[in-house]
């Protein structure tokens, strides 16, 4: 299935229906994102980063313009889109493998090779051994990386992660972080990630768009011009995440 | 639970029986009491041990527990089902949602007269009568149950493209366990209560609450205490057997540890 994975969003709108009048939560947005291309997306709180994400995985549906995955209009859920919600969102009575293993629930694969493709999931997340365990029993962290599991398990040609790490004290966030930088380069597929952590969205994205509220629209889009795997001391980073930072806090003045 | 208090079992709860047992024993003995209307322990173990030996109790026990039993099956087999189709369909909730809602008002013993009147007063009867008692805490619960199934499970379950029948059987019903527990539990102990009152109620025949009513009848205390600690002790089994199953069936709550 994976090979493609274009995403190409064109002029989408998003309004939501009031008691009275309605909410325009996105405006004309456009955005193509390459195949293989990892896009990092940062803005203040209510600007319409996850419904963005919503409309893209097919929870939501746009109110204008056009979003397309290899060409073909995206319309409700399907396979070919994985997300990662903030909060895990993991079902508390199946194990960590049969989570992981729902995502399969409808593939073509027998039964052995699901939990083969399960297991070797399970493995690039580091939790090979906690296949049986409860999500109960899993700390933040490790309730994250099954949900990242969950999401890649099916070879979606796109993943999509909603502020992820957003709950994880810093250690955590940043051992994470090196993960996910190691899983997409090793599976080269269409990355979208929504943060708040300009850090995060530098580090990890090849271009980070930037976003403003009332209604969400795309500010500027920065590119990170460092080849990966990359370390986090670089200095250019730390030059673009004061670059991004400052648009904000210049915002923030004038508004 | 740490494991040390679980291995040595805490005998704090026996407190309050043993205190009464001396209590009731003190009381017969030093006549404290008229023994006509409070029978000493001691006749009534001797009462017990007779009914026992006599196979009395048993045949009692057993026609009280087999309809107790029938009564739970038909009324949470007819709760799980109604409570699932309200809590599944919208239409059916609006269609019969508001007279479910009214009739739970009325209390279970209004019910009678007109159980009799269809049933008669046999072994029908009662059978019905527990199976209502039953009906309701289960059909409410579940029906509760599949409500409270957390909007962002079902996202997920969109997401992954589950069919209707795998978010049935791998989010819905699951989730709705809990609730469905606890309206099982609570139909387990009123159908215990209710099997009482059917025998109260409804014409004599055998069963434990029948020996007590004729104890009553005949001014004999023992018969009456002793088929109360006989009614105590079934509820008491029967609400460990709940938990027990409950806590085995819901393991991944506790997290398994
Ligand atoms: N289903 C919905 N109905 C009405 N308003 C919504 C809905 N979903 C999101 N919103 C509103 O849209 C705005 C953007 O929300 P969101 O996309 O969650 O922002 P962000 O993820 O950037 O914090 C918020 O004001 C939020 O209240
Ligand atoms: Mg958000």
């Amino acid at each position: 299935m994976r090979g493609t994975g274009f995403l190409s969003l064109h002029g989408v709108d998003k309004r939501f229906p009031l008691k009275e009048g309605e909410l325009h939560v996105l405006g004309d947005i456009s955005l193509d994102i390459r195949q293989g291309e990892f896009v990092s997306i940062v803005g203040g709180s209510g600007c319409g980063k996850s419904t963005l994400l919503r409309l893209l995985v097919g929870l939501e549906e746009a109110s204008g313009g056009s979003l397309r995955l290899d060409g073909v209009p995206i319309r409700g859920t399907d396979p070919a889109r994985g997300i990662v919600f903030q909060d895990h969102r993991l079902y508390p009575w199946l194990t960590v493998e049969d989570n992981v293993l729902l995502a399969l629930a409808n593939s073509p694969l027998d039964k052995a090779e699901r939990l083969a493709r399960v297991h070797a999931h399970l493995e690039l997340v580091g939790l090979k051994h906690f296949a049986r365990a409860w999500p109960a029993q899993l700390s933040g962290g490790m309730s994250q990386r099954v949900a990242i599991a969950r999401g890649l398990v099916n070879r979606p040609k796109v993943l999509l992660l909603d502020e992820p790490f957003g709950a994880l004290d810093a250690l955590t966030r940043a051992q994470l972080q090196d993960e996910l930088a190691r899983i997409w380069q090793t599976e080269g597929i269409t990355t979208v990630l929504v943060t708040h952590d300009v850090d995060e969205a530098v580090l990890l994205g090849d271009r980070v768009v930037v976003m403003e509220p009332r209604p969400g629209r795309i500010r500027r889009i920065v590119p990170v011009d460092l080849p990966h795997p990359r370390h986090r001391e670089h200095p250019r980073l730390a030059e673009l995440r004061s670059d991004i930072l400052q648009d904000f806090t210049r915002r923030q003045a004038i508004a | 639970m740490s494991e040390a208090t679980r291995k040595r079992p805490d005998l704090r709860g026996w407190v309050v029986p043993g205190v009464l047992l001396l209590l009731w024993w003190l009381a017969t003995a030093l006549e404290w009491v008229d023994t006509r209307l409070v029978a000493s322990p001691a006749a009534v173990l001797e009462e017990a041990w007779q009914a026992a030996a006599s196979g009395e109790l048993w045949q009692g026990l057993a026609a009280s527990l087999g309809r107790n039993l029938s009564g739970f099956a038909l009324g949470s087999l007819a709760g799980l089902a109604f409570g699932g189709l309200l809590g599944l369909s919208r239409l059916a909730e609006r269609l019969v949602g508001p007279t479910f809602h009214a009739l739970k008002q009325i209390a279970l013993f209004a019910w009678i007269p007109l159980l009799s009147a269809w049933f008669g007063f046999g072994e029908p009867a009662k059978v019905a009568f527990i199976a209502l008692a039953v009906f309701y805490p289960v059909a409410l619960n579940s029906f509760e149950g599949i409500r409270a199934t957390r909007h962002e499970l079902l996202e997920v379950a969109r997401v992954l493209g589950l069919t209707p029948a795998q978010r049935l059987l791998r989010l819905v019903l699951p989730s709705a366990a809990p609730a469905i527990f606890t309206g099982l539990h609570l139909g387990l102990i009123y159908a215990w209560l209710a099997t009482l009152g059917a025998e109260y109620f409804f014409s004599a025949g055998p069963g434990i609450g029948n020996t007590m009513i004729d104890g009553r009848e005949h001014f004999e205390m023992d018969q009456v205490i002793y088929g109360l600690l006989v009614v105590g002790s079934v509820g008491l089994v029967l609400n460990r057997l709940a938990a027990w199953i409950e806590a085995r069936a819901l393991a991944w709550r506790g997290g398994g540890r």
